[in-house]
């Protein structure tokens, strides 16, 4: 699956951390790294990390979208 | 052909992607085509010059999520060489012709080669696509014995930040007096070239790097200015962007290596000056008068632009007849040697600079940059929460500086940005900006 966050509005408010540890980390003090191709059984985590973020900057393909209208 | 034309978009990146999204989001039902250069799908290029590089990503993981069906058929590895503007059609590299209602031009911009002498030789890098990263990580597994960096702007910083992490010896060689010179000034600047320094960069500011030599076809050294040289095996060009846009300027509308001229509201602008009211641009490639800056013609080469730029311009290609204007903050991050730098508003012409929140000693601080009394743009280093509240007052043209109540501000201090001087030549007003993020 497909994520991408805007680090243009990302905080560091690590919440995304908490909800999906193993795809998104807090390096310093604010550096957000994050896996921008997570494997589709950790949809449920990442969807919960979606919608924690407290200014919104994670998007996260739909799954009915990943594939079927790929290039 | 068995459908009318419909809207075409040429570029397949983040603007080229969040435009068609936008379209389909703005109820276009029609045909849609997306045309690319690279053969690959849209992808995030600003992990490309930290995580890819230092191994931490696979380059296939940058892939763009789609966030609306966009029912596109892509054109991809093909990039578009000619534009008919009276016959509504473009051509791509493999001869085929696509006529359109409307276009967008998404074309972004490419890395800028290295100018000088040694050009052809092996173990020479940019950073801007897939494939670049790719082939630079690949050659960073070898490993080099010095890795030469040429330009410390933000990607070259960033790069030299992931070799000092893979535990490379790096070399930066650049003629400011500091890293990030143009972009912060270098009193901000100064600071970052501490943290270089500290990390173990043999940082080489005010040096010019005039030819690169080889043995056997590879790069064995560069020779400096100065007389100097420096052995390395392994260089990577950072000298910002260019754009290819001689096909647009041959099909009639007004652009060249700095970008496709525009009007306020995204539409190309042909030599005569006029819009065509069919062709629109956003992202890298488009220079369009921001009425943030006094409706100065701008590129802003930042994600962010691409991403708002490319959803005003599909906006307007939806409701010709009512075009808006598009206005925009620029705003950029980087991450590198730990820490977060984030920037809003452009420093360009600013006289002031204020340390207010935090201080450089600690690594910890936001800059604010006034001109002519006026606050224009703030840079934090690992302080982005206090950022927002800086970008409103800066959106808002207040005072410098704009905030002088917060609750652990010491004593506000103006000093001077230290921006160098315009750059030597002829050919000066030709160089592109700096460029931000790949």
């Amino acid at each position: 699956m497909r994520v991408v966050v805007d680090l243009n509005r990302c905080q560091g408010y690590a919440q995304c951390c908490y909800a999906a540890p193993e795809a998104f980390e807090l390096r310093g003090h604010e550096i957000l790294f994050y896996d921008p191709a997570p494997p589709e059984e950790a949809r449920p985590r990442i969807e919960r990390a979606r919608l924690a973020c407290p200014v919104r900057a994670i998007s996260v393909e739909p799954a009915a979208l990943a594939g079927e209208d790929a290039p | 052909m068995s459908e009318k034309p419909g809207i075409v978009i040429v570029g397949a990146s983040l603007a080229g992607l969040r435009g068609a999204e936008a379209l389909r989001r703005g109820g276009y039902d029609g045909p849609l085509t997306i045309v690319g250069d690279e053969p690959y799908g849209p992808y995030d290029r600003p992990p490309l010059s930290k995580h890819v590089l230092a191994g931490e990503l696979r380059p296939e993981a940058t892939t763009l999520p789609q966030l609306y069906p966009l029912r596109a058929r892509w054109r991809l590895g093909h990039p578009a060489i000619g534009l008919d503007r009276p016959g509504k059609s473009i051509r791509l590299a493999d001869g085929s012709v696509i006529p359109f209602a409307k276009l967008l031009i998404a074309t972004g911009a490419r890395a800028r080669p290295w100018p000088g002498e040694g050009a052809g030789l092996g173990g020479i890098f940019t950073i801007r696509g897939r494939d670049d990263a790719t082939a630079l990580r690949q050659a960073l597994t070898a490993p080099p014995k010095r890795v030469l960096v040429i330009g410390a702007g933000l990607i070259g910083c960033e790069a030299a930040s992931c070799c000092r992490d893979l535990g490379l010896p790096v070399t930066m060689v650049d003629p400011n007096p500091t890293p990030l010179a143009r972009v912060v000034g270098t009193l901000v600047g100064e600071t970052l070239a501490g943290c270089m320094r500290r990390a173990g960069v043999d940082y080489r500011p005010g040096a010019k790097v005039l030819s690169l030599a080889g043995e056997g076809g590879r790069v064995r050294r560069a020779h400096l200015q100065d007389g100097g040289a420096i052995e390395t095996d392994l260089v990577i060009i950072a000298l910002g962007a260019v754009r290819d846009t001689a096909w647009l300027a041959e099909g009639g509308l007004m652009a060249d290596s700095g970008g496709l001229t525009c009007d306020g509201t995204c539409r190309a602008l042909g030599r005569d000056g006029e819009p065509d009211p069919d062709i629109y641009a956003a992202g890298d490639v488009a220079r369009w008068p921001n009425p943030l800056y006094g409706w100065k013609p701008m590129t802003v080469e930042h994600w962010g632009n691409a991403v708002e730029q490319a959803a005003h311009a599909a906006g307007n290609m939806l409701r010709p007849e009512d075009p808006q204007i598009y206005t925009h903050l620029p705003a950029f991050w980087s991450s590198q040697f730990g820490i977060n730098i984030k920037a809003v508003g452009l420093t360009d012409g600013a006289d002031s600079v204020a340390i207010v929140q935090g201080s450089r000693a600690g690594l910890r601080f936001l800059a604010v940059y006034g001109r002519a009394g006026r606050s224009i743009a703030a840079v934090s280093f690992d302080q982005a929460r206090w950022l927002p509240a800086y970008a409103d007052r800066i959106l808002a043209g207040a005072a410098f500086p704009p905030i002088l109540d917060a609750i652990d501000q010491s004593r506000i201090e103006t000093m001077a940005p230290g921006f160098p001087g315009p750059r030597p030549g002829p050919a000066a007003k030709l160089q592109p900006r700096e460029s931000a993020h790949v």
